[in-house]
């Protein structure tokens, strides 16, 4: 069955990773621009449009998000548009696990995948306004104590930058490998 | 900001080019430029309040319209709210010395499970700006928190906020309690954060979803307002 997968750009290298592996001939990805997650409230629509764009070609879609702070709206958008995404509340959760990451509840904690430590200034460091305005980091942080570096592979360069950003974030560092987690079961289908 | 302006003495300025000015330096998150703006224009005899009130809250005033309408974004106001929090600094022992017009009193608290206190500090600081005393709970809050300080405090209005969709769905459960209690009717119920809507502030039944910290003390000021006249 020919599929489609429609992804955040966060996931990207993990879900092709993930069809090498499996040798998952069928499917084929597409991804939205990971920055989506800076405004939370556009995915819904930008989900909507791939899966309208997509639709006529593939015989199955998957929407590879979570619930990303969307508040349940991308569930029902998905649902309205019969296409199936991961179950949880955003990739932290499921990378880990859903039910041990809710297990946890760590509520102090600040995350990195390996898209995150890869891409930490693009996405976390500069958008919050940090390059310019260091002064600003204990608004955003004071509250947080640790940085948890959720680790998707073994990678000693990925591992010094997540150090790194816990540094500049001025938190303990703790790493913790996930390896894909529940990404896999979710599109072994 | 040309040379020009850097060379700009604030104390060379009258009260009109000085209040316009510090609107200006609110803008751009100058705190050291408030702080000396604030001094002058007590110097200069100057009510805190009117130093408050035209000078801070206007200029807030003007940062959260640019900030609501994508102009400015959350790190430039964060600056300015520092620029803010360093000319109340100085005010707020004063108000409390010479008196100032009190609106109404405010608990307010993010969420339990939620340590996200940009948008709360800001709503905080904003309403403590318009008139109301605000009791600021912090962060992580669960409902006897905010139960046992709205009695304690004899407050008028319940502010709850939350970043989180995963935490959101706790203020149901602080109103839930009000309301088991027989109290949810006597405190306004205001609630906001960022992945909140109209819909949900209804939904869970509280009074009113603030989008921002501007519409938080207009909402505030209403609700207020409607109390007194049905007193």
């Amino acid at each position: 069955m020919k599929t489609l997968i429609i992804a955040c750009g966060a996931l990207a290298r993990e879900v092709l990773a993930l069809i090498e592996l499996n040798d998952w001939q069928h499917m084929e990805l597409t991804c939205l621009p990971a920055d989506l997650h800076l405004y939370p409230d556009k995915i819904p629509d930008a989900v909507e449009n791939a899966v309208g764009v997509a639709r006529d070609k593939y015989e199955r879609i998957f929407v590879a998000y979570a619930d990303c702070g969307t508040g349940g709206i991308l569930a029902t958008r998905c649902e309205a548009l019969g296409v199936e995404m991961i179950a949880g509340p955003h990739c932290y959760s499921f990378f880990e696990g859903n039910t041990g990451f809710a297990a946890r509840d760590e509520i102090t904690s600040f995350y990195l995948t390996d898209f995150l430590a890869r891409q930490f200034d693009a996405f976390v460091w500069r958008p919050m306004g940090l390059d310019k305005h260091p002064e600003l980091r204990d608004m955003y942080f004071g509250n947080y104590e640790k940085l948890v570096y959720l680790a998707q592979t073994k990678d000693e360069s990925l591992m010094d930058a997540a150090k790194i950003a816990a540094d500049k974030l001025g938190l303990e560092f703790e790493h913790r490998f996930t390896g894909y987690g529940d990404l896999e079961a979710a599109l072994n289908f | 900001m040309s040379d020009e302006e850097d060379d700009l003495i604030l104390d060379e300025l009258d009260d009109g080019e000085l209040v316009l000015q510090m609107h200006d330096d609110l803008y751009d998150g100058m705190a050291d430029e408030i702080d000396e703006a604030v001094r002058i224009l007590l110097k200069r005899g100057w009510l805190p309040y009117d130093v408050l009130t035209k000078a801070l809250v206007e200029g807030m005033r003007i940062v959260g319209i640019d900030f609501r309408d994508g102009i400015l974004f959350v790190p430039e106001v964060l600056l300015a709210a520092g620029a803010m929090k360093k000319g109340m600094g100085i005010l707020k022992p004063l108000l409390i010395e010479t008196g100032a017009p009190q609106l109404g009193k405010m608990v307010i608290g993010t969420v339990k499970g939620d340590i996200h206190d940009i948008g709360k500090n800001l709503v905080a600081m904003m309403m403590e700006g318009a008139g109301f005393e605000v009791v600021d709970l912090g962060i992580n809050n669960p409902v006897e928190d905010y139960i046992d300080a709205l009695k304690r405090e004899n407050a008028d209005i319940l502010g709850m906020s939350a970043l989180l969709t995963t935490t959101m769905p706790y203020m149901k459960i602080v109103i839930d309690t009000m309301k088991e209690q027989g109290i949810r009717d006597d405190y306004i119920v205001l609630v906001g954060g960022a992945p909140l809507n109209e819909e949900f502030g209804k939904a869970i039944g509280s009074d009113a979803y603030c989008r921002d910290a501007a519409v938080a003390v207009e909402t505030a000021k209403e609700f207020m307002a409607r109390k007194h006249n049905q007193r």
